[in-house]
This record gives structure tokens, sequence and C-alpha cells, in this order.
């Protein structure tokens, strides 16, 4: 069969008109439910520019025409094959999707929480051998002095020392953390292996530093010290720690016979909304360091902040627990 | 002529019909990504313009506010333009590219988010060599956060018709004397062999005259080696008219006489 381009091109061209401009009308408007008739319509165009194309690939040669037919047919499969709900951000979705992703990997975010206390036994361990290794483990200068001599200080300071800077020092708090969250998500590309050394060295920063304060019996201050902003900010890194973990459980695909491409796309949507509710929390984790956590007694009393922390990891546990539960 | 199997991803659709993406080098994206870079950064310069005003009022908030933007810029940039502009940023809208869905479906936010927030190793240790590794190995030159997100940055085709009176004018053609075999060759010619004829048509004055001789020689034994014209259809012929007949042909000419 010989194809008469120009009177081909003539007879079909209205069609891959109509075609455009149906799918310029839904690329617009992506959240527009179509009628049946309009459905019907559109998969009766793409079928048929298919089939043009089928045919134009078959008996002519013609570059241009070509790509546009291919670009046409592309547009028109994506839209009609695609199975995955049209792109609207609906906020309450998207808070309790947040909840939805966290329960549907429970096993990843148990081995960030097992990883983690891994590296706080690992912590305690190598402050127990050798105190002088607190020097190595602690990247802080203020985690370096005794920590008897630092809670006096703090104690019985005189002068807020993050006065004027307490905005800034919450700001860096909340992109240096959600970084480090975004990391352990990022992470999980090297197989998991790289989530697992950021956890891991994580929970040694933070058994070392419990396992000093612990010893120097400053116990209550570490807990109104740390509880206010860690029983946000650890729970988050850990939920990054997950994400990476359901990565590279969806790149290894043990025991899944689905296609890789396949197995990453099902937890895209999963990763992203852990990211971001971590990310979330990590900006309530910043305000709360900067504003609450860094002040001890006698402006806030150990009593007021331990339960403060308490409420937050009540409230993070029901939320992550049972909202949106269907 | 074909081009190499790297070089483009074609999607087979269930009703049997086959479509193209035609893949971006990693120098293309390099150059998007440079474009890019200068966006950000007169974005951030932009950002600390803004908070020189909040500065005299609340030095504090002023910085934090600029730490805020400064983190917000570096990762919302990608994500915003990419979900707003379909698959492309500032930088991929002049080189021509766009991202996509690797099976040729709808791209989601999820997979324009997941992208951008691995984008943190690909750039590792610096200047995107992470990326620019996975990109030279992987088939379909995705970088890890194409990988992870299922997306390809492929070219954006603007199909436009080749000004022919430049290229082929439409003078006498020999060929169209045998509409049999300009038929036959309309529907074997590859589509890759015609753009290149059309290319080399449109830049023959810029060529080395020897070159030119050789570029047109062999576009000429392609176009030969699909259909055998009889001698007196290219008598008195040189090979780049021969192949500025060919193009007539295949981009619809009038009957010969």
């Amino acid at each position: 069969m010989i194809i008469d381009l120009a009177r081909f091109v003539a007879a079909e061209r209205a069609y891959w008109d109509e075609l455009h401009g149906a799918l310029a009308k839904m690329e617009a408007a992506p959240e527009r439910r179509l009628a049946l008739g309009e459905i019907q319509r559109l998969h009766y165009l793409y079928e048929r520019c298919s089939s043009d194309l089928s045919r134009l690939d078959t008996f002519a040669t013609e570059p241009q025409l070509r790509a546009y037919l291919e670009s046409l047919v592309s547009r028109a499969y994506a839209e009609i094959h695609e199975t995955r709900a049209p792109a609207r951000i609906r906020w309450k979705k998207a808070v309790l999707e947040f909840p939805r992703a966290f329960r549907r990997h429970p096993g990843a975010f148990r081995l960030a929480v097992g990883v983690t206390l891994l590296g706080m036994a690992f912590g305690w361990f190598a402050l127990k051998v050798d105190e002088r290794n607190k020097a190595v483990l602690l990247p802080f200068s203020h985690l370096l002095i005794p920590p008897s001599e630092r809670v006096a200080q703090e104690e019985h300071a005189k002068e807020d020392r993050y006065q004027g800077v307490k905005a800034t020092f919450a700001a860096e708090l909340m992109t240096h953390n959600t970084q480090v969250t975004v990391m352990a998500l990022a992470f999980g590309l090297t197989f998991g292996v790289g989530t697992l050394i950021l956890l891991f060295y994580n929970g040694v920063i933070l058994g070392a530093v419990v396992t000093d304060y612990i010893a120097g019996g400053q116990g209550v201050f570490l807990a109104g010290w740390l509880l206010p902003h860690g029983s946000i900010e650890i729970p988050a890194i850990l939920l990054g720690g997950q994400a990476g973990f359901v990565l590279a459980g969806a790149l290894i695909g043990w025991g899944d016979r689905t296609p890789r491409v396949e197995r990453l796309r099902a937890v895209a949507g999963d990763l992203v909304a852990i990211v971001v509710g971590a990310a979330v929390m990590l900006v309530w984790a910043g305000i709360v360091e900067a504003f609450v956590s860094q002040y001890h007694q006698p402006v806030i009393p150990y009593g007021l902040k331990i339960a403060f922390g308490c409420c937050e990891l009540a409230a993070l546990t029901f939320f992550l627990g049972w909202v949106g539960r269907e | 002529m074909n081009a190499g199997s790297n070089s483009s991803l074609t999607i087979e659709t269930p009703e049997g019909v086959e479509f193209s993406y035609e893949l971006a080098s990693p120098m293309l994206r390099a150059l998007a990504w440079m474009v890019d870079v200068a966006a950000i950064a007169v974005l951030t310069k932009g950002a600390d313009k803004a908070c020189e005003w909040l500065h005299s009022l609340n030095p504090d908030w002023a910085a934090a506010l600029l730490a805020i933007l400064y983190f917000v810029i570096s990762i919302g940039y990608g994500i915003v333009l990419e979900w707003r502009w379909h698959g492309q940023t500032l930088g991929k809208r002049v080189v021509g590219l766009r991202v996509v869905d690797a099976q040729g479906l709808r791209l989601q936010l999820s997979q324009v988010m997941l992208r951008n927030l691995l984008r943190l190793v690909d750039m590792l240790p610096a200047v995107y060599l992470v990326g620019g590794i996975a990109c030279f190995c992987s088939r379909n030159c995705q970088r890890l956060g194409d990988l992870a997100a299922g997306t390809v940055v492929a070219r954006v085709r603007t199909p436009r018709a080749p000004d022919l009176e430049q290229v082929a004018p439409a003078k006498y053609n020999s060929l169209l004397a045998y509409p049999h075999l300009a038929a036959r060759l309309r529907s074997l010619a590859s589509p890759d062999a015609v753009s290149m004829a059309v290319e080399a048509v449109s830049r023959r004055d810029g060529y080395d005259p020897l070159a030119r001789i050789d570029v047109f020689r062999e576009l000429a034994e392609y176009f030969q080696s699909l259909v055998a014209f009889p001698e007196g259809a290219r008598e008195g012929l040189t090979d780049e008219q021969f192949v500025r007949s060919v193009l007539r042909v295949i981009y619809g000419g009038k009957r010969a006489g």
C-alpha cells in the first residue's frame, strides 16, 4: 500500500486538531472531570491518531509529520492510560497521607529505630570504655565540658546568650535538620547503606550525650533540655531514615517479582509524604529548641519542660498511629 | 543512519503504536543546570534585597527569614517550576528540555518532588559528579533522582515544516516521473536520514567544499540504496541536486513536467 501524503493529511488534519484542542484543555485543568461523551470522543481521537501514526510509520517517512503525531499520541496516551489521581493538592488529604504513609511501612521504621538504638549503645559503650572518646564523639563544644559544670553555668546565667539571635538559631536548626532528614531519604539510593550510617552516627552522638549526662547525675537537666524539641526532632530524623529504607527496599526488591520501575513508582508518593511531614515537624522542633529548650530552671522549671515534651510525644504518637485510619 | 539506542526512549502503547522521546545528553542537561544556577543566584540576591528592609526593623528576624528563603529557593526552585511548567525549569526551557514520565504517563507531583529531593545525592561530592556518572552509565541517561522517580529528561521537539523553497525549490523534479519509485522512497527512507538531509541542505553554504561533496555523496548513496531510480532520472544531477530532489519527493512534490 502506498500512501498519498497530501490527501492523507487533508483527510486527517481535522481529527488531529480536535485531539490537540481536547488535550490542551485537559492539561490546563487536570482536575476537571470529563463527561462520558467527552471521554468516548477522546478515546476515539486517540485511537484514530494512533492508527494514523502507525500508517505513517509503515508507508511514509515525513519526519515533521511523524514527530507531530508522536507528540499528539504521547500526550493522549499519558491522559488516557494514567490511573493515578489527577494532580491537585488537597490539604486535608495531604495531611492525612503522612500518617497513612508512615503506617504502610512499619518494618522500615522499626529498622530506623533499631539502627539508632544500636548507635546509642555504641556511644554508651565508647564512653564507658574511655571517657576521652567524648572529644571524638561529640562535635559540639558546649557538650565537651563536664555536665555538672554546664548545668551550673546554664542555671546561673545572668544574661540570655540567645538574645537577638533566637530566630536565626531556629532557622538554622530547621534548615540543617531538614537537610539531614532529606539526606537520610536520599541515601536510600545507596541501597540503604548511607541511611544506615547516618542513623547510626546520629545514634552514637545521642547515646554518648545521654551516657555522659546520666553518669554525671544530670538526668533531669538532660530530659528538660532534650525532650521539648527532641521528642519531635528525633522521630522526624527516624522518619527520614524510614523513607530511606523504603527507597532502598524498593531498589533491592527482596522476593518481589515486580519490575524495579514499578516498585519505585509504588512507593514514590509515600516517600514524599513522609519526608514532607518530617520537614514540617522539624520546623516546629526548630522553634521549640531555640525558644524553649535552651532556657532552664529557674527561667522554665524542668518539670514543665519535661511535661511539655511528653505531651508532644504523646500527640505525635497519636497522630502517626491513629489519625486517618480507615 | 539510525540513532544510537541510548539517545531515545521508545514507548509502545497497548494499541501497538510506538512513540519516542529524544533523550537529553548529559552536556545539554549541564547547560540547563548552569542557567538554573544563575536563576537561583538571581532569586537569592532578590531575597537578600527583600530582607534588607526587615533588617533595619529586626536584624534577628531578617537573618532568620533569609536563611529560610535560601533553603526554600534552593530546594523549591526545581519543584515549583517543574510542576507549574509541566517538567521544565527556566534552564530546561532555554535549552529545550523537559522532564517526562519514563513510561509516557502524566508527570506526578510526587515524581517531581522526589527527583528534586534526591538531587542532594546526585550533586555529591561536587558539581553533580554522582549524577553525571549515573547519567553516563544508565541506559536512558538518568541521574539517581530520575531512576528513583521514574522520570527521564527529554528534548522538546517543536515539529515545524522545513522551508522547502529554500532546501528544495519546486523546479522540475525528474524523480517524480516515477511515482511508484517516489512513493517507495517515501516509505523506506528513515526519518533520521531525512532530517539529516534537511540539515545538510540548509547548512550547505557553510561547509568546506570537500566536506560538502562528501556529505552529499553519502546521503545520495543512502537514498539510492533504498530505491534504484533509472539512469534517466539521475542524468545530469549532482549528488546534492539528487538529495534536494529526494527531499521534494518526501515532503510531497508536484508531478514532473
